[in-house]
């Protein structure tokens, strides 16, 4: 664990890999130490944002390196099902740049168990990682202005479901009509750090 | 029972934005904090009119609000002093008064608190406007009704607070090492720390956009995106950093060179167009 400088209120704490920041996160997130107002997981790193009026910066630290990571959350999360259309603009393309072809592609996308390793870009935006393979896709060499809400995308090793229409320089594969995120649900976002996804093809 | 006391908008000028102290502890969903920008003008705005310190209140940017007064309310602006207008203390508007914000003497963003705070329903345990995710009340509108909540506190007896203008001309705000330094040669601090910036005119409640002097890396390859809090100063593929605000991403994929001291990061909400502003090494 590292401990990085992040200003007067927080501090980023960088980690081998996204395993370790999930088994962090899961043993902070719901016995949050006093002091800590809010926790950032991304693919390598843990922000934990501070009041630091209620504690310091030092002693939150030192609260963080005498935490025991939770390992094996990554299949203990609830599994998510999401039907998705395999019409994306970029699938023939990608398909043949990554030597697959569009069925192999769709059937390791469907095949594969994701978990949401981390939100970010959009709300509800999760950024999903493959439990079975690395996967490495090469984004568009310029972003979209336009990606419509429910583009299922993929881009490095991640796949991601756009929850609003916004620009975008993932690979788009299909679309899907789950609202990812909605305001008017309770909880709003259906993918959160540690949901696992499968993907259902329900047509090209 | 009696009737919800309400203000009415007339005209809400550039932007004019409900803010409260923002949202908490749902980052690792996407949902960034939001809340007014220029915080420590926020409180005082409403400790002024007695209501509890994270009452939302409206965020004026560069003057141009019309309000009226559709029953008695106390009213406190704090911020970016607009001329003619009473400033840092209580002031008690009469049913069918009009309140007008003419542009700023200086600095960006006026804070107007009324006694009771503005009682739109909340959006996810926030009643601040993200103007980057959209979400939260809409952005302020001629028309726009506002309901005020009913008093709680006490009011102060302070007739006017004493708080100094922000600056018209260079601000200087203190600087502490960022996670990413390490991707920057040593002479790039001394170049983040000595040079004037000047602030632009894209700049907005996400951030502000700087013109200056391009710091380059020392190191190549991308960055895995990473968590960031306001006052982050960014720095993207043309060298010059951007200053994350109350609005900004809740991740970037930038290295963050260095962070403004938090207390600090008020007075940059309050930078206008064209302001210069200059970094100093300061203590974490």
């Amino acid at each position: 664990m590292r401990v990085l400088p992040s200003g007067s209120t927080a501090l980023l704490v960088e980690l081998d890999d996204l395993e370790e920041v999930l088994a962090l996160y899961s043993a902070l997130k719901d016995h949050a130490p006093p002091g800590v107002l809010d926790l950032v997981p991304a693919a390598r790193t843990l922000l934990v944002v501070t009041d630091p009026s209620r504690r310091s910066l030092d002693s939150v630290e030192a609260v963080l390196r005498d935490t025991t990571p939770r390992r094996g959350e990554r299949t203990a999360g609830e599994l998510v099902e999401i039907p998705v259309r395999y019409d994306g603009e970029d699938l023939p393309g990608l398909a043949e740049t990554l030597g697959w072809g569009v069925d192999e592609l769709v059937r390791r996308h469907t095949e594969d168990e994701w978990t949401v390793a981390f939100c970010g870009f959009a709300p509800g935006f999760g950024y999903m990682t493959s439990a079975s393979r690395s996967w490495q896709v090469p984004r568009r060499p310029s972003p979209r202005t336009k990606v419509p809400a429910g583009a299922v995308a993929l881009a490095g090793e991640f796949s991601g479901v756009y929850p609003r229409e916004s620009p975008g320089g993932w690979q788009l594969i299909g679309r899907t009509d789950v609202q990812v995120f909605d305001l008017d649900r309770d909880p709003p976002a259906l993918l959160s750090p540690g949901t696992r996804v499968r993907f259902v093809e329900v047509g090209r | 029972m009696t009737a919800r006391r309400t203000v009415t908008v007339l005209e809400p000028g550039p932007l004019t934005t409900i803010q409260d102290a923002g949202r908490l502890g749902r980052a690792a969903l996407g949902i960034g904090r939001s809340g007014a920008c220029d915080r420590r003008s926020y409180r005082l705005a409403n400790r002024l009119v007695g209501n509890p310190e994270d009452a939302a209140v409206l965020e004026v940017t560069f003057g141009g609000l019309v309000l009226r007064a559709d029953h008695d309310v106390l009213v406190a602006l704090t911020g970016a002093h607009c001329p003619g207008t009473p400033h840092n203390g209580p002031t008690r508007l009469r049913k069918g008064d009009v309140l007008r914000l003419p542009a700023p003497s200086t600095g960006l963003r006026t804070y107007v608190a009324l006694r009771g705070g503005v009682a739109v329903e909340p959006v996810l345990g926030s009643r601040s406007r993200d103007m980057l995710s959209g979400i939260g009340p809409p952005v302020v509108a001629a028309g726009t009704c506002l309901p005020l909540g009913e008093p709680t506190g006490e009011v102060p007896g302070v007739e006017v607070a004493p708080v100094p203008a922000p600056p018209g001309d260079l601000l200087v705000v203190r600087v502490t090492s960022g996670p990413r330094r390490d991707w920057f040669e040593p002479s790039m601090w001394s170049r983040l720390v000595s040079q004037e910036y000047v602030a632009s005119s894209d700049s907005n409640r996400v951030c502000v956009r700087l013109e200056g002097e391009p710091l380059e890396r020392s190191r190549t390859g991308e960055l895995p995106s990473e968590g960031m809090v306001r006052g982050a100063l960014q720095v993207p593929p043309s060298g010059v950093p951007v200053l994350f605000l109350a609005d900004h991403p809740v991740t970037g994929g930038y290295p963050v060179i260095a962070y403004v001291v938090d207390d600090d990061v008020d007075a940059c909400a309050q930078l206008r167009p064209g302001q210069r502003v200059r970094f100093t090494e300061g203590r974490r």
